[in-house]
């Protein structure tokens, strides 16, 4: 749309937010500002002496340009505020809100300088990966209510939602994991000096009564290791036995066990030195690769219900006078307000005149539909335009779009389905290592009971998968770290997996592979005079009509036109008399009077201008592709099958024809509903990456094997998935796709390198010659290398495709 | 030899302590962030900023 954007001259740039400001009217001394708003924002930390904001970063500041005033009056209620705070005494309370707009350090030192402005809050405190802030106040000084209207007043609404609240789970299981990977670090060290004499062979300076000091000690550390940090694996493969399903942690469990009794034995009964320092340095190891594959991306969610969407309060008209109340105390019957870009919380009938409901949220439709008084709206369209009255008629749990998540696959984990590599692998590992150790038992048994005993527990003991458990995490744990360089977020390292081994892929149309509103929109024709576009935009002001509400979002110059009268011809388009000129805006034979001959293979959206009987162009809206599409379909259609399932009528088929190869691959008209059922029926045969952006897609994006939600903006809402791409890193979906696959060719080459190692450790082991030290040697070499490896090659093939 | 056991005693006692102190600095919740305190240190606490405005810091939001 380049004829239609205004010809930009030097202009002063707002020293609060960065943005241009439109004139230079709004300004302190030399200080410009765009908006009233952000001057007011530069007064108040100016007055309380907090301009060091400005010099941390320069324009830190978040526009206040498009900012409405927003009423936090539902805060008061004491039942949501239980909700939403972390802990209280009566006296002191401390929240924590969600703050997606912190994005520098300005940002940081204002927010943590709240005090500052209001004497009742104690403390503020910043998480910037989480984007949240913990803030401690003073109940009889200041209110919940105050404390979120200061960090509006300053830019940052906090994010409201009821359903996160599982942080502590989240807290408790990381210092675990610190605790654990800390004392058998302290351990495996103490334990490894202590056997020093024996791996240099010092055994004869060393006395006897000494190495029995040795060895107590080394015991004493030990018995934290075995007993405390290796606890999660004896867990897991306890639970994966009472599944049936012998993962990884089975032979780890069966490992670490005959390594600590055998080391007891030898201690002991032999009286020699024992195995410690290999188990304690096995579980140090294993626990590193948890740290490394336990990547989360904080400020992410990617497990988010339909109450996250929902917005937690909604205005009401209470003795003519406007309040908001919490959305959950909202009854049936009950006359609400929406205002511009507000979600509608429940079923409802329209009380004003008319309305404009852009369900794409919910159906995936793109085009807004108009809806006039008396109509039903469905929870979870959002009105475009004026603020509308509604009365509910039904509750927010009973409505249309809530029942969704009754849905049985919402019910379930779904990730109870462990079928990784590792744990494939392990099945036959396990039974094959038991086959070894027993025949060289039974193979020594008639000649040396003892020498069948060692062998038997040599054998476990060095075939202990070490290198095959660190395997998988490190080269996944990187990759994953590769993905997020390049804007594309995984839940966990088993995403990955997962999507090395999609057969299908299925996209969502609207917001997936089309771009999202805004560009849909462009004027063809000759170019139009700023006059005559601001004469355009006077006349769709007057226009309720979705379309025009679309033309006038494109126009963003004022509309200080005149308009001397007015007329909407239903169906048609509106007209209407500027400066004497006669303008028409609407279908082709509206603004012609001839009659349009419709152009078959053309199935966008026209609107026609003319002014003055002069045909000036028209605005097409369209959808959008997002850019290489073309490339993406080429290259994925010989492996994969491709599908759409789109909310969308059949209207764009031809042009989608030109992407996809397959019409029957093509679904329009598909509710929610109907799309988690076709992911459900083309799971029974195919493994299944879904690909969508909207409360729509969930439960498809749920039941499919790799659900992956497209984003503009990676800190907005997305819904329940496994993965979130930015989307300006959609066109490299074939790469990461591919990518998956080259990192599980690097875990099974790296399987191999250990069982290299174990062939050789098992060599020595069946003949029972396996000596602590050499026990000692081999283990950690054979995990550094693999770690060594795994990391070093995902790191090369990943500066190979340009990932680095 | 006997000296030796001494100052095994000796290292172990040390290598408690940094234990301690290492499960002292998890469970004070010092490893939660390990990102904002890189910020919050740059922050100088005096009260006339406006002068020292050559002192940017940038941060790079952090691609995690």
């Amino acid at each position: 749309m380049p004829s239609n954007t205004i010809a930009t001259t030097e202009k002063a740039i707002c020293y609060h937010c960065g943005l241009e400001c439109p004139t230079d009217d709004i300004r302190i001394n030399d200080k410009f500002f765009c908006c009233n708003g952000c001057k007011t924002v530069y007064e108040m930390l100016d007055s309380n002496d907090l301009c060091n904001y400005y010099s941390l970063e320069e324009t830190p500041g978040i526009s206040k340009l498009n900012e409405v005033k927003r009423n936090f009056d539902f805060l008061d209620d004491s039942d949501l505020k239980n909700k939403l705070i972390d802990f209280t005494d009566g006296k002191v309370t401390t929240i924590t809100f969600d703050i997606p707009q912190m994005h520098c350090s300005s940002c940081v030192w204002i927010l943590e300088n709240l005090y500052k402005f209001n004497k009742g809050i104690t403390f503020s405190e910043v998480d910037f990966l989480k984007k949240t802030l913990s803030v401690k106040f003073i109940e009889e000084k200041t209110s919940l209510q105050k404390i979120v209207e200061l960090l509006d007043s300053l830019g940052y609404l906090p994010n409201f939602n009821l359903d996160e609240k599982k942080e502590d789970k989240v807290k408790e299981e990381y210092k675990k994991l610190y605790y654990k990977i800390g004392i058998a670090g302290f351990s495996f060290g103490n334990v490894m000096l202590l056997s020093f004499p024996d791996y240099l062979s010092f055994t004869d300076k060393v006395t006897m009564e000494m190495q029995n000091t040795f060895n107590w000690i080394s015991i004493f550390l030990s018995l934290p290791v075995f007993l405390y940090s290796a606890s999660e694996y004896y867990i897991s493969a306890f639970k994966g036995l009472k599944n049936k399903i012998v993962n990884i942690d089975v032979p780890i469990t069966l490992g670490i066990f005959v390594l600590f009794f055998r080391s007891l034995y030898e201690i002991f009964v032999i009286g020699s030195v024992g195995y410690l320092d290999s188990m304690t340095a096995l579980v140090f190891l294993l626990l590193t690769g948890k740290i490394f594959q336990n990547k989360t991306y904080e400020a992410m969610n990617f497990e988010r219900n339909y109450k996250s969407y929902f917005p937690i309060a909604v205005s009401i008209m209470k003795e003519g006078k406007e309040t908001t109340i919490p959305v959950d105390k909202l009854e049936v019957g009950q006359r609400i307000v929406v205002k511009n870009n507000e979600l509608i919380p429940a079923d409802s009938i329209l009380i004003s005149e008319r309305a404009n409901i852009d369900y794409s949220f919910v159906t995936g439709e793109s085009q807004p539909v108009e809806v006039i008084n008396g109509e039903m709206i469905y929870a979870g369209g959002k009105e475009i335009g004026e603020a509308i009255e509604v009365e509910t008629v039904k509750e927010v749990s009973q409505s249309y779009l809530t029942q969704l998540w009754n849905s049985k696959a919402f019910d379930k984990k779904y990730e109870s389905k462990i079928d990784t590599t590792v744990n494939f692998v392990s099945k036959y590992f396990t039974a094959i290592i038991l086959t070894i150790a027993s025949s060289a038992f039974i193979y020594w048994v008639s000649t040396d009971l003892k020498l069948a005993f060692n062998a038997f527990t040599a054998v476990l003991i060095i075939a202990c998968p070490c290198a095959l458990a660190l395997s998988t995490p490190f080269t996944l744990g990187n990759t994953q770290r590769i993905f997020g360089r390049n804007k594309f977020y995984v839940k966990n390292t088993t995403v990955i997996e997962k999507l090395s081994n999609i057969t299908s892929i299925v996209f969502d149309k609207t917001g997936t592979i089309t771009e999202t509103a805004k560009a849909n929109i462009q004027f063809v024709g000759n170019e139009i005079s700023l006059e005559e576009q601001s004469m355009i935009k006077t006349l769709v002001r007057n226009s309720s009509h979705p379309l025009s509400l679309r033309i006038a979002s494109l126009l963003r110059l004022g509309s200080k036109q005149k308009l001397d009268s007015y007329e909407e011809v239903s169906g048609q388009g509106i007209q209407g008399l500027i400066n004497n000129r006669i303008v028409k805006i609407g279908s082709h034979s509206f603004t012609s009077g001839t009659l349009y001959k419709s152009n078959n293979s053309d199935t966008s959206t026209k609107v026609h201008i003319s002014i003055d009987d002069r045909q000036l162009g028209y605005y097409q809206i369209k959808n959008v592709y997002r850019g290489g599409l073309k490339k993406i379909v080429d290259s994925l259609k010989e492996k994969y099958k491709l599908f759409i399932l789109s909310g969308d009528n059949a209207g764009e088929k031809d042009n989608l024809l030109e992407f996809f190869p397959d019409a029957d691959h093509l679904y329009f008209n598909q509710s929610p509903h109907d799309k988690l059922n076709f992911i459900e029926n083309l799971n029974k045969k195919e493994k299944i990456l879904m690909i969508g952006d909207g409360l729509n897609d969930a439960g498809a994006l749920v039941k499919s094997d790799v659900g992956i939600s497209i984003s503009e903006d990676i800190n907005n809402f997305s819904p329940a998935c496994d993965g979130i791409l930015d989307a300006k890193s959609f066109k490299y979906l074939k790469d990461f796709i591919r990518f998956s696959i080259t990192s599980k060719k690097i875990i099974i080459t790296s399987f191999i390198i250990s069982f290299i190692y174990n062939l050789v450790g098992i060599s020595f082991a069946i003949q029972g010659t396996l000596s602590p030290v050499i026990s000692a040697i081999l283990m950690p070499i054979s995990s550094i290398s693999i770690v060594v490896f795994t990391t070093v090659s995902t790191n090369m093939i990943a500066k190979k495709r340009g990932f680095l | 030899m006997s000296a030796m056991l001494i100052l095994i005693g000796f290292s172990l006692s040390v290598a408690i302590i940094f234990l301690i102190a290492f499960l002292w600095a998890v469970k004070s919740g010092q490893y939660k962030d390990r990102y904002t305190p890189s910020i919050r240190m740059l922050f100088d606490d005096k009260k006339n900023n406006d002068t020292n405005s050559n002192n940017h810091i940038n941060i790079n939001r952090s691609n995690q």
